[in-house]
């Protein structure tokens, strides 16, 4: 008689810490995921609260506007007038720079991984190309500084205008090396990395039967490549450079490094400049007034802005070709 | 499934002879196999730069002595920064690594696809979302009107962590087969404790690779540390809570920005430190992640 209860207490309390567990996990688990969204409406809302003196003040005419000067004292000209001109510009300009180099390259990169190299030279270069992401941005800008500019200056910017001159891009240039251009060149080693990796994915995709098609009805193995990879692909490329894009519009130390800090709008490439992540980068912990900190929210909320269209322009197409064609992963 | 070739174009221009179409097949080929060359160059040319550099201030004393607290003077070290840059991360996984694999286990575990598109277009959003962004939001709400902590900064690294978390840990909790699961019900085990006892241990190596990759990625993440911890003394400290901590990106960054050589001698060495750090990190996470998939999807 006095084992019954024990055998019936036993399974009672197990099944209720088993119900209690599931509940407590469960609820863990929704409460963590819940909380990835909230922090998302948590960035946009702080950031465009701690902007809304600046919104208020300078309205959209702050997006073409290229005033900046954060002056405390009364009585000066323009004094805490802000717009953020200069610096879409110079992210706009850096980004195009980066995306212009790394394309290219990352595209060729991914049709040799996929398509050319022998097993075992890929298995080894295919992993060092991803190791390129790994390297912190601070120390590319470390290195463009005190190896690249250098270079730069007294070798790649001369023979750029000696060539080009005529084109108003490659002015003279620069004193030191530091400017869009350098700071452009070095955000394409970040992007390179990303793009080569989704392409070479894209292009082991194709299916095989399309490429030995191409090649037994007698292409060569580019014209396979241009005819049914490439062309296959193009909307998964088109992703891979929006993401690309989406890495170099937020850079912000290496850009700040490289680009001088300049605030004058210039045709050429090689003088300084200012992007909106840079200027976030030098100014945000020593702001000179409130008007100033207002007015560098405004950019972070460009900024943002700019980086969740972009992300999510990159999902809409991946989600599109998914249904449709099932070739992209 | 759409054909991309059109055979009504032809896949070689009118009048191409064989020989041009073989030399241009050539020439591409070439290109690309020249492109990959210049990606591993890169790679090769910043390492050398950096180790080159930074080998002749590695010293015993470089990794135990404090900076000096004069400008630009030679001397010193670096180990007030490498003992805040280790709580600083550290701080941010105790905080991101429970909140990755929770999502993981509600994604893999217990969601239907209507509730997963949300939480997943999040991550993806929050991976995509630039650090300079996070630190400014994490400025705004803790910095603003307070002071620098490390602790802000460990919050803005979490915030960088946990997508990437919960991504990895999402892929090793797919490949746990499923009859593992469906063997321990049957037994009569509840899911919880199915999840718990089962489930995690078998993907536990995975995580853990996962977690070694986002704590390379976060050791590295500079913009957060300028934002949030940047103004601090030449003293060793791991009073989190309380002030700014010295750290490694920042000691680069400031270092690589200044015009006295010992500066920059001083971020060179910090900078082999750190990709020393972030490339072992990385190669022994590859490898541990190819063995993972392996035995798993045996």
């Amino acid at each position: 008689m006095s084992a019954m209860p024990a055998a019936t207490g036993l399974p009672t309390r197990r099944r209720l810490g088993d119900r209690l567990g599931d509940r407590l996990l469960l609820g863990l688990a929704i409460l963590a995921s819940l909380t990835a969204v909230v922090v998302i409406a948590l960035i946009i809302y702080k950031l465009i609260d701690g902007a809304s003196a600046s919104i208020s003040t300078f309205g959209l005419g702050f997006l073409w506007h290229s005033t900046w000067n954060p002056a405390s004292s009364a009585g000066v000209a323009d004094a805490n007038v802000f717009g953020a001109g200069t610096l879409i510009f110079g992210t706009v300009v850096t980004s195009a720079i980066s995306l212009l180099i790394a394309v290219p390259l990352g595209v060729a990169i991914g049709v040799y991984l996929s398509l050319l190299a022998p097993g075992r030279v890929g298995a080894v270069i295919g992993p060092l190309v991803e190791l390129l992401a790994a390297i912190p941005s601070v120390i590319l800008g470390l290195w463009g500084i005190i190896i690249l500019a250098p270079v730069m200056r007294s070798t790649i910017e001369p023979a750029l205008h000696g060539a080009f001159g005529f084109i108003p891009i490659f002015g003279t240039p620069s004193a030191t090396g530091l400017g869009v251009f350098t700071a452009g060149v070095v955000l394409a080693i970040m992007v390179l990395p990303i793009i080569a990796s989704i392409s070479r994915d894209l292009f082991l995709s194709v299916p095989r039967e399309l490429k030995d098609g191409a090649l037994a009805l007698g292409a060569t193995r580019w014209e396979m490549i241009r005819g049914v990879v490439l062309d296959s692909t193009r909307p998964g490329l088109a992703a891979a450079t929006i993401l690309g894009l989406s890495r170099a519009l937020g850079e912000a130390i290496a850009v700040t490094q490289l680009m001088g800090a300049g605030s004058v709008l210039s045709k050429n490439l090689f003088t300084t400049g200012d992007s909106l992540a840079s200027r976030l980068a030098e100014q945000v912990t020593n702001p000179q007034s409130s008007q100033q900190l207002a007015a560098l929210f405004y950019c972070a909320v460009i900024l943002l802005a700019m980086e969740l269209v972009v992300n999510l322009a990159a999902q809409l197409i991946v989600r599109h070709f998914e249904r449709n064609q099932g070739v992209l992963r | 499934m759409s054909v991309p070739l059109d055979p009504a174009r032809p896949l070689t221009a009118a009048g191409g002879n064989l020989r041009r179409r073989r030399r241009v097949d050539q020439m591409m080929r070439a290109i690309a196999t020249a492109a990959a060359v210049v990606a591993v160059a890169i790679l090769v040319i910043v390492i050398v730069t950096v180790a080159s550099n930074g080998a002749s201030q590695l010293s015993i004393g470089f990794l135990t002595k404090d900076p000096t607290a004069e400008l630009g003077a030679a001397g010193g070290g670096i180990a007030s920064a490498i003992v805040g840059s280790a709580m600083i991360v550290a701080v941010a996984t105790a905080m991101a690594l429970p909140i990755g694999v929770l999502i993981a286990i509600y994604l893999t575990e217990f969601s239907k696809p209507r509730t997963a598109r949300p939480i997943r277009l999040a991550l993806d959003l929050l991976n995509g979302m630039p650090s300079i962004v996070i630190a400014v939001f994490v400025y705004g709400l803790l910095v603003e009107g307070h002071q620098q902590t490390g602790f802000a900064a460990s919050f803005a690294l979490a915030i960088i962590m946990v997508p990437l978390l919960a991504r990895t840990t999402q892929e090793m909790l797919r490949l746990v087969p499923q009859e593992l699961r469906d063997a321990s019900h049957a037994l009569g085990i509840n899911r919880w404790r199915t999840i718990v006892g089962i489930v995690l241990p078998s993907a536990l190596g995975g995580i853990l690779t996962g977690t070694v990759l986002a704590v390379a990625r976060a050791a590295g993440e500079t913009a957060p540390v300028l934002l949030l911890s940047s103004i601090f003394g030449v003293g060793t400290t791991i009073n989190v809570f309380g002030t700014a901590l010295p750290n490694i990106p920042y000691t680069i960054f400031s270092d690589s920005e200044s015009s006295f050589p010992a500066d920059h001698a001083r971020a060179w060495g910090a900078a082999l430190v750190l990709i020393a750090f972030i490339l072992v990190g990385n190669l022994t996470a590859r490898a541990m992640l190819a063995r993972q998939r392996r035995i798993m999807s045996r």
